[in-house]
């Protein structure tokens, strides 16, 4: 008895050694710039550079139009699948798992030799078509996780039943989405929401075969060129991502009638 | 012209007819109830009639104009689910307003419409609530409320009470009963629960394979059943074979008795019949009025409180009796032997 508790000890304490100690060395090697003391002049510099700034600012504004488009295209697709084909189901999620599969390297070749310039749809040729082309990637990349989190908050709710009683009180499609399935499902929709942005923040392979100015491909550069900033870009990052999962948490504990249905 | 008018109804799902040739017509402020067994098409004739499932043939007249092609959402049909169906993210008020707020009504009278409706139902403070806060029979009278609020033409109950305790299920049917009155509005009401179909409606429609086996009051339906599904499904029955003597004269003969049926029998001379009593239309003993006596031995005894129902073994068969609890009389021992007598009115003629 007490030797197992012994060992569970041991086991949680080599078990956050193994998780925090790199994070740990990592910041305490980013605040190292400055020699023989500690400061925060990486990080300084990091957020000085014009470059992280723009491409920051350009990941997040690209992170914001993927979701918009994610939900979008992800929400009445659910709705439809579970109201009208049910059948279909396997295959819609089978295709939604692709891009699981299928290389992001493989994809963008594909978007490459589909939308260039001397094909019937010159997406590359502009940059605005190419930031169209980098969008619809990011959606597609992030589409397992934003279907999948959509889908099992349908689950929640008899979508026949409540489409029906809406249905029946004048409401049409338009209304009955935005205001019966989007905030059912909404919580479910931000965590999707919060992966896609972890998702195209991160992001290198597209953005850098599109050859947009996105934070991925910055960081990389930064990690080849640098030696103490790209620890405190990681650690930026990390800061990011647990914002993100924190406000999950938070949306979460907001709404109401959430919280009841998880009693 | 009526209201409501249903002709020829068809609908098949692949291979299975479930609606045939289903002809109705609902009067304004008419309560009328598809009674039936499950899978007898009482719940697609609903949903038809709501517009979820498209007929494949037949009219749905709605003062006078078809509306088979018109999507559920501009018929004004008011629906209420044996699910409940309410929208979990809004709270009381705000699922009654729903059909205001879509139809545009301002926001100061529809404010006035929710309260109307809440005190309606009886349920005047609990619109700040969510519906994961009610009960079943409080969610189920809010669903009645958010129905009504926009006014329908037509209101739909598909099998409201079936989710819910018998207690809440009794009470619920006689506020439901109570509103549809003083609202006046056209109700079909779709159960498998002849009790609700009898005590709530104006008129009953037993539905049987896809079809409308009898229309009429609850009285006519229970009384005078044309078809013997109609006796066997609404109500008990017992049934006793008869020979027939003289089909003109409506004489026939149970052991060894000759009865005489107030009406002819449409069976050939030595033709066998049925005979369906109701438990209500025996006698233990003889009584005034009651020519027909026949002896029985007493099968089973089960009180039931106000009600004592036998079971007995007579001329062949098992009949069941209902009598009045009488305190200063204990009700008969199993194996005793007894009489039952029966006016030759009360019986129901079946094809045997």
């Amino acid at each position: 008895m007490r030797s197992a508790k012994l060992w569970s000890w041991i086991a949680l304490i080599a078990g956050i050694l193994y998780f925090f100690l790199p994070l740990i060395g990592m910041f305490e090697f980013s605040l190292r710039a400055r020699r023989g003391e500690y400061s925060f002049d990486a990080y300084a510099n990091v957020l000085g550079d014009p470059a992280f700034r723009a491409t920051f600012g350009y990941s997040v504004l690209m992170a914001l139009f993927t979701i918009a488009f994610g939900i979008l295209l992800v929400v009445p697709t659910v709705f439809w699948v579970r109201l009208k084909l049910p059948r279909w189901r396997p295959v819609i999620e089978f295709i939604t798992l692709l891009p699981l599969v299928i290389p992001p390297i493989v994809i963008v070749f594909g978007y490459i030799r589909l939308y260039n310039t001397s094909s019937w749809l010159p997406l590359t040729g502009s940059a605005m078509g190419t930031n169209l082309l980098l969008m619809f990637g990011y959606t597609m990349l992030a589409l397992p996780y934003m279907y999948r989190a959509v889908d099992t908050g349908l689950r929640t709710i008899d979508v026949q039943t409540l489409t029906e009683a809406a249905q029946s009180l004048g409401a049409g499609w338009i209304t009955i989405i935005a205001r019966l399935i989007l905030p059912n499902v909404l919580v479910a929709v931000l965590s999707g929401a919060f992966l896609t942005f972890a998702i195209v923040i991160g992001e290198f392979v597209l953005a850098a075969l599109l050859n947009r100015p996105a934070f991925g491909p910055y960081m990389v550069w930064m990690g080849a060129n640098k030696a103490y900033e790209p620890a405190a870009l990681a650690v930026i990052a990390f800061v990011v991502t647990w914002a993100c999962m924190a406000l999950i948490q938070l949306v979460t504990r907001l709404s109401k009638h959430t919280r009841a249905q998880q009693r | 012209m009526a209201f409501l008018e249903i002709a020829r109804l068809e609908k098949s799902f692949g291979p299975l007819r479930v609606v045939r040739d289903f002809n109705l017509t609902v009067e304004q402020g008419e309560f009328v109830s598809l009674l039936g067994p499950s899978g007898c098409g009482k719940t697609t004739v609903l949903r038809m009639v709501a517009g979820f499932e498209m007929p494949d043939q037949g009219a749905i007249r709605i003062e006078g104009k078809d509306v088979v092609r018109q999507r559920p959402n501009a018929r004004k049909i008011g629906m209420v689910f044996q699910a409940y169906a309410l929208f979990p993210n809004l709270t009381v008020a705000q699922n009654v307003g729903f059909g205001l707020k879509v139809a545009g009504v301002p926001r100061r009278e529809a404010v006035e419409r929710v309260a109307e409706m809440l005190a309606l139902i009886g349920l005047p403070d609990l619109g700040a609530r969510y519906p994961f806060q009610l009960s079943g029979g409080q969610q189920q009278r809010v669903a009645l409320a958010r129905a009504l609020a926009v006014r329908p033409r037509v209101l739909l109950l598909d099998e409201p009470l079936s989710a819910l305790d018998a207690k809440i299920r009794v009470s619920l049917r006689t506020e439901i009963r109570a509103i549809q009155q003083r609202l006046g509005i056209t109700t079909i009401f779709v159960t498998h629960d002849q009790e609700e179909a009898l005590s709530m409606s104006d008129r009953i429609v037993v539905m049987n394979g896809g079809i409308a086996e009898q229309v009429g009051t609850p009285f006519e339906i229970y009384n005078h059943p044309t078809t013997k599904f109609v006796a066997n499904f609404v109500g008990t029955i017992s049934t006793l074979v008869a020979e027939v003597e003289d089909p003109a004269a409506g004489e026939v003969r149970v052991a060894g008795q000759t009865i005489r049926l107030p009406q002819p029998v449409e069976a050939p001379r030595g033709g066998r019949i049925g005979l369906a009593l109701r438990p209500e239309a025996l006698h233990l003993g003889p009584g005034d009025g009651r020519d027909t006596m026949l002896p029985a031995t007493i099968a089973d005894v089960q009180f039931l409180g106000s009600v004592i129902r036998l079971q007995l073994h007579t001329g062949g068969t098992t009949v069941a009796l209902d009598t009045f609890n009488r305190p200063d009389l204990p009700p008969p021992q199993v194996g005793a032997h007894t009489q039952v007598s029966f006016a030759a009115r009360d019986v129901i003629v079946l094809e045997h």
